[in-house]
């Protein structure tokens, strides 16, 4: 298959597997309960160190502590993909606050963006696949969301009599998500970036029960990342490799946009659809999209007020 | 030996003490709990990935039985209202049991949570000045705060009449009615809560209707007293603990009231999606009539339906509501048709379609249903060691002998 034309797993397909899988497994453990633990060491018990278990939230740590936590993680993800990791912490800069466009009358759907963004953000590669963005088809004419479909899958796209909407997580300046998370696991950054801490997450999935732009995904399972395709150059609060059990979603590629770069979907999108820019400067381009072309966000009546916009250019 | 030492070995005594059934009976059910922790072991070290739950329908089996069991503890502790109105004898034993049914059903809520956690590692979070509960932001936050007191309390009262009980006292009341007066609000409490968890988000429209909280009240008021009336039957049967069929047959009208009143709002509900029909009619259509060739569902709530309206028929009957076998078969019909309609039937049309339009396909998997037995057979175990002991005592079997410097207890049991 096409990297163009596979959109994501099929969940169905997936879940049978499992529960065949489940099945036989179920009755092991059940057998063996104490021998199943003591082999988890890819278990639950994932943490190289007692530091990692009683680590702060991370917006509660002093900056040695910040300091010392990037070098612990560092030093485990370099030996964990046998290459070397760097994490990072970059702030947000001074008067910025993201905000992205999307031109609904370039976009030509053919998944470059999603494909891109598990690339650059250590994503899950299978089992499942692990997408921030989801591509959804719809027919001319119609912008109801129960008859749009993610799972096209023609030998070319565009198709004829189609357009495409693509949707990630909306960084909603009243993000439900943050709202829900009972631990304050996930959090508005200063520039507007919407960020989980992987490390305090205890993995209720509320924030995902919240999100009406289903803008978050969760680790089932660990996470499969082979270490040759692993991008080295990672954020805490970004694309740094996750656990097992915990949420993770869209963060505007923090490691990138927080030094001055695009995010790669915005870099992958092949028709320069994708717009992105700081919101509080009169001078970026995404200001003179708000200001010349009649915008428009996901679901307005639910106010969550999204720095994601779309418009037809 | 002091009184509380007594107090607990004579407390192991007992509960390892029983006939042939009781044995049978918690046989089988520590049988149960060990394979669905044996499975839980197994989804430790696998991942949540063993269940049916993906990102399209991110709760499952567990939440909805979570959601369930928090209306039998609501309802559990509900009861010392009719008892104390209608004057039902003794009202220290109803709020006894009752309460004792509230703490096996939350210890069942906060497994059931903790079970479907990514991280229950990670549980230290939550408590404040360790971690960061979100308070009063979260809903879920509340939804801590609230199920916590809430078990204290019913641990509270039970212990305290019962080890009070144990040394041959009267309970100081002036302790114990602002404690008893409290756990109804904080009943009630924890069912809103709940609701309220699911009630807050518009992305989910289908939760997103404020007849959630009351209705989870009124059926609340059907399945804690259909197990009541059951486990009523089955204590005076094997204690000496004496229940009237007067009590017993006013639980029954109760449950009648308040199941008419379920049905009521859920027609309500049912009206208003149906003829406005806008976006937010498609969980309702996927629930009972099955939407774009997904009707999983659809059996189980027209089961669901069905089995609470003969039940509101048969408790409606005062000649019915009488007789203690349609009284029996409608508590058995009302457990399940509640246990549908609140369980799986509130939790996944929440979920499907998507916010973005998806549908998508929730089933359990063996494991997650296992997790689930073991869940409720832990629970029962629960249940039945607290009444194994506290029957005892509230009977006068089990005392504590003064004049005896090492007098064990329960010596004629």
């Amino acid at each position: 298959m096409s990297k163009h034309n596979v959109s994501t797993v099929d969940p169905k397909k997936a879940s049978r597997r499992k529960f065949l899988k489940g099945m036989a497994a179920g009755a092991a453990a059940a057998a063996l309960p104490v021998k199943a633990l003591a082999q988890g060491s890819s278990g639950f018990m994932t943490y190289g160190s007692w530091e990692e278990y009683f680590q702060k939230n991370f917006q509660e740590m002093t900056p040695e502590e910040v300091k010392a936590t990037l070098k612990r993680l560092e030093e485990k993800y370099t030996k964990q993909y046998g290459k070397k990791v760097t994490v990072k912490a970059t702030p947000p800069m001074e008067n910025v606050l993201f905000g992205y466009a999307l031109d609904l009358s370039r976009c030509i759907g053919c998944r470059r963006c999603v494909y891109a963004c598990v690339k650059e953000n250590n994503q899950s590669r299978r089992d499942p696949q692990i997408h921030y963005i989801h591509v959804l088809r719809f027919e001319n004419g119609e912008m109801e969301f129960e008859k749009s479909e993610r799972y096209y899958n023609p030998e070319k796209v565009p198709e004829e009599g189609h357009y495409y909407m693509p949707v990630q997580c909306q960084h909603c300046r009243k993000a439900p998500c943050v709202k829900a998370c009972p631990v304050r696991a996930t959090w508005t950054e200063d520039d507007g970036i919407v960020v989980v801490d992987y490390n305090w997450c205890i993995g209720c999935r509320y924030c995902m029960a919240a999100c009406p732009y289903e803008g978050r995904a969760f680790n089932w399972l660990d996470p499969k990342l082979p270490p040759e395709e692993l991008n080295p150059d990672t954020h805490y609060l970004g694309n740094r490799p996750r656990m097992r059990g915990v949420v993770e979603k869209c963060t505007f590629c923090i490691q990138r946009t927080r030094e001055g770069r695009y995010p790669a979907c915005v870099e992958a999108c092949p028709v320069g659809a994708r717009k992105f820019g700081n919101l509080l400067d009169p001078e970026s381009e995404i200001r003179y999209i708000l200001e010349n072309h009649r915008v428009f966000r996901l679901k307005e009546d639910l106010l969550t007020e999204p720095k994601f916009y779309y418009f037809f250019g | 030996m002091n009184t509380l030492m007594e107090f607990l070995v004579g407390t192991f005594i007992l509960a390892f003490r029983g006939g042939k059934k009781y044995y049978a009976w918690m046989g089988s059910l520590i049988l149960i709990a060990l394979v669905g922790l044996g499975a839980w072991v197994y989804q430790l070290k696998t991942g949540l990935g063993i269940t049916g739950m993906r990102d399209p329908v991110s709760w499952g089996l567990y939440i909805a039985n979570f959601t369930f069991l928090v209306g039998v503890a609501a309802a559990a502790v509900l009861l010392v209202i009719p008892a104390y109105i209608y004057k039902w004898g003794p009202i220290k034993e109803i709020v006894l049991l009752g309460e004792l049914l509230a703490v096996a059903a939350i210890s069942m809520c906060l497994m059931f949570v903790t079970f479907d956690l990514g991280h229950p590692e990670r549980f230290w979070h939550l408590i404040p000045g360790l971690g960061i509960l979100n308070f009063p932001i979260s809903m879920l936050s509340w939804d801590v705060v609230v199920l916590n007191v809430y078990l204290a309390v019913n641990l509270i009262v039970p212990v305290y009449i019962l080890y009070n009980a144990y040394q041959g006292r009267e309970p100081n009341y002036k302790v114990l009615w602002p404690l008893i007066i409290f756990s109804i609000p904080a009943a009630v409490s924890i069912h809103t809560v709940t609701a309220f968890l699911y009630n807050g988000f518009p992305s989910r429209p289908f939760w997103n209707a404020s007849i959630l909280a009351p209705r989870f009240i009124a059926s609340a008021f059907c399945s804690g007293p259909s197990f009541i009336i059951l486990a009523f039957q089955l204590i005076r049967k094997h204690t000496q603990i004496k229940i009237q069929d007067r009590a017993i047959f006013k639980l029954a009208e109760i449950i009648a009231y308040a199941m008419g009143i379920n049905l009521f709002l859920l027609i309500a509900e049912v009206f208003k999606e149906y003829y406005s029909a806008t976006v937010h009619l498609a969980p309702m259509k996927y629930l009972f009539q099955g939407l774009e060739g997904h009707n999983e569902l659809v059996p189980f709530i027209w089961t669901a339906i069905a089995f609470n309206t003969i039940a509101f028929f048969l408790f409606l009957t005062p000649k019915t509501r009488e007789n203690f076998f349609t009284l029996n078969l409608g508590c058995v019909l009302m457990f399940i048709g509640v246990w549908i309609e609140k369980g799986p039937g509130l939790i996944l049309p929440g979920f499907v379609p998507t916010p973005l339009g998806e549908m998508w396909s929730y089933a359990p998997t063996v494991p997650e249903v296992l997790i689930t037995l073991g869940i409720w057979a832990i629970g029962l175990i629960i249940y039945t060691l607290l009444l194994k002991v506290a029957i005892p005592i509230e009977v006068g079997e089990f005392r504590q002998i003064k004049d005896r410097l090492h007098g064990i207890v329960g010596q004629n049991q």
